[in-house]
């Protein structure tokens, strides 16, 4: 990444001549401060809309799976799409904290926090999906390995039990590696918490924290163990979850390009939530000189990569299907572009395809406005993409007179919109109660944490 | 004067309580759902009270009568039948008249009602079980009904868990006996698993593990 400039100095990570209580103050001042109205309001909205979504749990469960719009030869739907789009956004956080952790990209430390908290509310979202599109909710646990009278065992042999597994260990990992991260600042908002509710409240998850110097010898070396085990769950979960399709002998499924292509997908996916909620986070709480234009940037280049390796894939897929001679294959890749479909393949492919490669341009790679509206832009393809692959490829099975069109109902939709309330209530309190940016590590990527900085200001200092 | 510590101090303990405790929480919710709420718990030894009080120990320990002889159908059809009054009357119109079970059950044979025994070995309707095909490979009665040949009134002596139904569909040779001992609730084996082998071998008995097996 550009860390070094024309001039083979290091950019500086955080602007402006900030001291290490500047820093502390900013990030603190929001748990601190009185709620503002538009949290408030934002709260109430989301928390409305996340009950939209448990009424819609409790209708399905009441009802039965008859109230989605599943049909005959469309057994996967919303629920299946909902889940890898949510699933596909969880990846960014990981990928952020545990891999450019292990290459010591520094610019990460202003953002991997976010995106953590990102990565487990969207795994959360995703979560529910699975255990509800069981249709009997009540038979979800024979899902885990639970001894039972009916000497029951789940199929190890099975793509869907691979992924139960994949998501709670990514889940749990992801979980673990942002509360590890957060003990320091815990301790910081404990020691400087006002009330004794907030006090304890922090204190109990601080863990007794009190910086010692053997205390961050043990941290350091568990935060590197923890990324070391999350590096590679950032490419076993997406790619488990496209097996859930691949394993199928299904044309359009049946591909081996779809472990790689799928997490593409999911950091491609998951930059442009991270770049969503930032641009809004950064601005309301004055955050710029911390989140810099840089960090946007560099967020930009992982997008427009992945987007293009996407769009590779989306090629790839059409060269196979006529390099393979397979005529269903190919019928199946021509229905997906031309067929009942063509509208949500073609959104698919001018969102992914055609919007990120506007990032080619520095200046529209700086550009606020434009990579917020890039980036919603990718939020709509990439679910589309799964909408694409789930749909398309069970509408025309083997048999045609079972082929179908399948319209979502508004439980569907429903569900789905409240997946986003969800998730929202979820992140405004987090914005709110918590550190949004880590203030221990940010200190340390500071001009003033360099012990030679000050060396600068005076001609003698270096011989000193 | 209060403390500067914010917690007391057995909140050091904290970690090794909250480790224990989920271990023991686990423990007992597997203990629960493998145990206490299966059939094995829940359902063995019920037993529930016959409109007549018909005792198995008495008319096949010692009368000596074979199953067979009232639950007639059991070795051709995959309904086990319960036997109809008039088989109660092949002998009873001349034996013990005049005890009160009996003159209960001459009332039913004369107005042509069945009797209203209360089933004790219950199966779901998503399970398909077929007498024949067991007792003519070999599996006797008292596999899954116990020693019905000691019992003054019937209980449920085995699960008939899933999971209970699978012991012997994957170990069959555990549990095989020569058809002509089916009906002999108090045949031992000296060697089970040997004659078991054998039996197998010759009956072809390949109980199936798939879902279609009994789920049809």
């Amino acid at each position: 990444m550009n860390t070094i400039n024309e001039q083979i100095h290091r950019v500086p990570l955080v602007l402006g001549d900030k001291s290490f209580k500047d820093v502390t103050d900013a990030i603190a001042r929001p748990a601190e401060a009185k709620a503002p109205k538009w949290w408030v309001v934002g709260v109430l909205f989301s928390a409305s809309v996340a009950c939209i979504l448990f009424a819609m749990i409790g209708y399905l469960i009441w009802d039965g799976v008859g109230v989605w719009g599943l049909n005959n030869p469309v057994g996967w739907g919303f629920a299946i799409v909902n889940f890898v789009f949510w699933v596909g956004i969880g990846h960014a956080g990981t990928l952020i904290s545990a891999i450019l952790f292990l290459f010591k990209q520094k610019w990460r430390t202003s953002i991997n926090r976010f995106a953590e908290a990102m990565t487990i509310f969207a795994v959360i979202c995703a979560g529910i999906f699975p255990g509800i599109h069981v249709g009997r909710i009540w038979l979800a646990y024979y899902l885990f390995p639970i001894p039972n009278s009916m000497a029951m065992w789940p199929n190890f042999k099975s793509a869907l039990l691979w992924d139960v597994f994949a998501v709670s260990t990514y889940f749990t990992v992801s979980l673990l590696f942002w509360y590890v991260g957060l003990i320091p600042d815990l301790a910081t908002f404990r020691d400087r918490a006002k009330t004794r509710v907030k006090r304890l409240a922090y204190g109990f998850f601080a863990l007794g924290w009190s910086g010692s110097s053997r205390q961050w010898i043990n941290y350091e070396k568990a935060y590197l163990i923890l990324a070391a085990i999350a590096t590679p769950l950032v490419l076993s979960v997406h790619s488990i979850v496209s097996f859930d399709f691949a394993t199928s002998n299904l044309p359009g499924w049946h591909t081996t390009i779809f472990p790689p292509y799928f997490v593409a997908g999911a950091i491609f996916s998951g930059f442009a939530m991270v770049l969503t909620l930032l641009i809004i986070a950064r601005k309301i709480f004055n955050l710029e000189d911390l989140v810099t234009i840089r960090h946007l940037e560099n967020m930009n280049k992982f997008i427009l990569a992945t987007g293009t390796m996407v769009g590779y894939a989306y090629a790839m897929e059409f060269f196979m299907a006529w390099y393979s001679g397979n005529q269903y294959e190919a019928f199946a890749f021509v229905n997906r572009a031309f067929g009942p479909y063509a509208w949500a393949y073609w959104i698919m492919i001018s969102c992914n395809v055609i919007s990120p490669q506007f990032f080619w341009f520095r200046s529209l790679r700086t550009s606020i406005p434009v990579m917020f509206i890039i980036s919603i832009f990718v939020n709509i393809g990439m679910w589309f993409e799964r909408f694409v692959i789930t749909v398309t490829s069970l509408h025309r099975d083997f048999l045609p007179s079972s082929w179908d069109y399948y319209t979502p109902t508004w439980v569907d939709i429903m569900t789905f919109v409240g997946s986003f309330g969800l998730f929202f209530s979820l992140f405004l309190l987090f914005l709110k109660f918590l550190p949004i940016i880590s203030i221990a590590e940010v200190k340390g990527v500071m001009a003033i944490a360099d012990p030679h900085h000050y060396e600068s200001h005076t001609k003698k200092g270096g011989q000193l | 004067m209060t403390s500067k510590q914010l917690f007391p101090k057995w909140f050091n303990y904290l970690p090794i309580i909250v480790l224990v405790g989920l271990t023991l929480i686990l423990g007992i919710t597997i203990h629960l759902f493998w145990f206490w709420f299966s059939p094995k718990h829940l359902e063995v030894g019920y037993q529930p009270k016959q409109p007549i009080p018909f005792s198995h120990e008495l008319h096949v320990n010692q009368v000596g009568m074979d199953c067979r002889y009232c639950h007639s159908n059991v070795e051709v059809s995959g309904h086990s039948n319960i036997p109809t009054t008039e088989t109660c009357m092949n002998c009873h119109k001349t034996i013990k008249v005049d005890s009160p079970a009996i003159k209960t059950l001459t009332e039913y044979h004369n107005q042509k009602k069945p009797i209203d025994w209360v089933k004790v070995h219950m199966l779901p309707d998503y399970v398909y079980f077929n007498h024949a095909a067991h007792v003519n490979s070999g599996v006797s009665c008292v596999q899954c009904h116990g020693n019905v040949n000691k019992m003054t009134t019937v209980y449920q002596a085995k699960p008939l868990s899933m999971g209970w139904c699978l012991e012997c569909h994957r170990e069959p040779e555990k549990y095989l006996w020569p058809k002509e001992q089916v009906t002999n609730l108090d045949f031992r084996p000296d060697n089970q698993l040997k004659l078991g082998l054998q039996l197998k071998e010759t009956y072809n008995v390949n109980p199936g593990e798939a879902c279609s097996v009994c789920h049809r």
